[in-house]
């Protein structure tokens, strides 16, 4: 679990809008309200974790909300593994 | 028959006589200059599956003055189930939608065996190929005219992006990309058509409208027709977008949405959605869309959601009636310039 956040944090940081954001994203940090990505991004997160994983997203699982921040998508996934 | 978007040819005893490893002087079968000519200027795509030398087979197209038809042409000593998988990889269609031509029964029996949904034709019947478009729309628009160049022009753009350091966020700065939504008018309508025939995988309903239902739609007080062309410095994709929105007392609802899967991803789509709930919110109403599930247009389905669509109904699994609460309405990415003509009269012609 401790590698999917450094992961998702790296896939984060590296497609930000603001290119030049000082701090390192929290674990609960909204990442659409703060404005670091937005929801286009969300498609390519998705595309970037069923790759990765090489799972499938429940399509009831797809909403702004579960992508919206390390800490969401992190239960995303396990939910998605059982 | 589904719509063919791509003619995939052999080259020995398939575009021309005789085989280019025992004969050099090899000649084109009759007519075929014409038939890659009629093809090309329609907006059939073109390329090759063929087992020989790359170098020389170029050579000889060359020399035969056809090269330029092809895109992505795959002359090499592997599997011809390869071959096509790596070129329906690069113009991005379904495997329905491609056209084999072989001349031998193993290799069409070897592609089929991988792709089943592939269309085959036996070479001896090349001249076929000329009569599988009944279904095209009947006018040719200037974007089916232009499709081969646009994929020459996004050739350059993924070169272009491969070479890029840095965050592709960034790289998409570099594209000054400008994205204008319009009103459809009469002179949009034949290519409006031609978008619904063709869009399947960014296709919200699947419904395709004829020129005349798009026609009533375009004279309806109560319908908005949005039409969407996307350019940027290697050139432009072409009118690539359209949305068709019902409005009753209260509500605006979006009927079909559909983004052409070559901007995939520059995410336009998000971006005409942006647009419509803005829409929405100033002529004071709720908004609604129609929503059709099939086993193309998960990327649509994840354009709405994302958007922040919600699900009102979800007792019928395979259609959909999505609404948005307009709570949250997403800016235009700052790399893309987003210009809006909201004018209704702008630019119809008189009939």
């Amino acid at each position: 679990m401790c590698n999917i956040k450094v992961d998702l944090r790296k896939f984060i940081e590296a497609n930000m809008e603001i290119f030049d954001y000082e701090e390192s994203i929290k674990d609960d940090d909204n990442i659409f309200e703060k404005g670091f990505v937005n929801s286009i991004f969300a498609m390519r997160l998705l595309q970037y974790i069923e790759d990765k994983y090489n799972i499938i997203v429940n399509d009831d699982e797809i909403s702004l909300n579960n992508f919206s921040s390390i800490d969401n998508i992190v239960s995303l996934l396990k939910r998605t593994e059982t | 028959m589904k719509l063919i978007k791509c003619v995939i040819w052999d080259l020995d005893n398939t575009l021309w006589e005789g085989t280019l490893l025992e004969d050099n002087s090899v000649r084109l079968k009759d007519g075929i200059r014409e038939i890659l000519e009629k093809l090309d200027s329609e907006g059939v795509l073109l390329s090759i599956a063929s087992r020989n030398n790359f170098e020389h087979a170029m050579d000889i197209l060359k020399k035969l003055g056809i090269d330029h038809y092809f895109l992505y042409p795959q002359i090499n000593w592997s599997a011809k189930s390869l071959s096509i998988k790596n070129i329906q990889k690069e113009i991005n269609v379904g495997f329905d939608s491609l056209l084999f031509i072989d001349d031998q029964q193993f290799e069409l029996d070897e592609v089929k065996s991988v792709y089943p949904e592939i269309n085959l034709l036996k070479a001896e019947n090349y001249r076929e190929v000329e009569n599988m478009q009944q279904h095209l729309p009947k006018m040719l628009t200037l974007d089916s005219k232009r499709r081969r160049l646009m994929f020459v022009e996004e050739q350059k753009r993924r070169a272009a992006e491969e070479i890029f350091e840095g965050p592709s966020s960034k790289f998409l700065f570099t594209l000054n990309m400008e994205f204008l939504i319009k009103r459809a008018t009469q002179s949009d309508l034949m290519r409006a058509e031609e978008l619904t025939v063709r869009t399947n995988q960014l296709n919200s309903t699947g419904i395709q409208y004829s020129y005349d239902e798009l026609n009533d739609y375009l004279n309806s007080q109560s319908h908005d027709l949005w039409i969407c062309e996307l350019k940027d410095r290697y050139g432009s994709y072409g009118k690539i977008g359209l949305a068709l929105v019902e409005n009753d007392h209260s509500y605006s609802n979006i009927r079909l949405l559909l983004m052409s899967c070559r901007t995939l991803s520059r995410g336009v789509g998000t971006v005409l959605l942006s647009f419509l709930m803005k829409n929405a919110i100033m002529n004071n109403k709720k908004l609604r869309a129609d929503f059709c599930k099939t086993e193309r247009n998960r990327q649509m389905y994840l354009t709405y959601k994302f958007a922040n669509f919600n699900e009102v109904d979800s007792s019928n699994n395979e259609k959909l009636l999505l609404e948005n609460d307009l709570s949250l309405i997403q800016e235009y990415p700052p790399y893309i310039k987003v210009i809006i003509k909201n004018n209704r009269n702008e630019g119809v012609s008189i009939v």
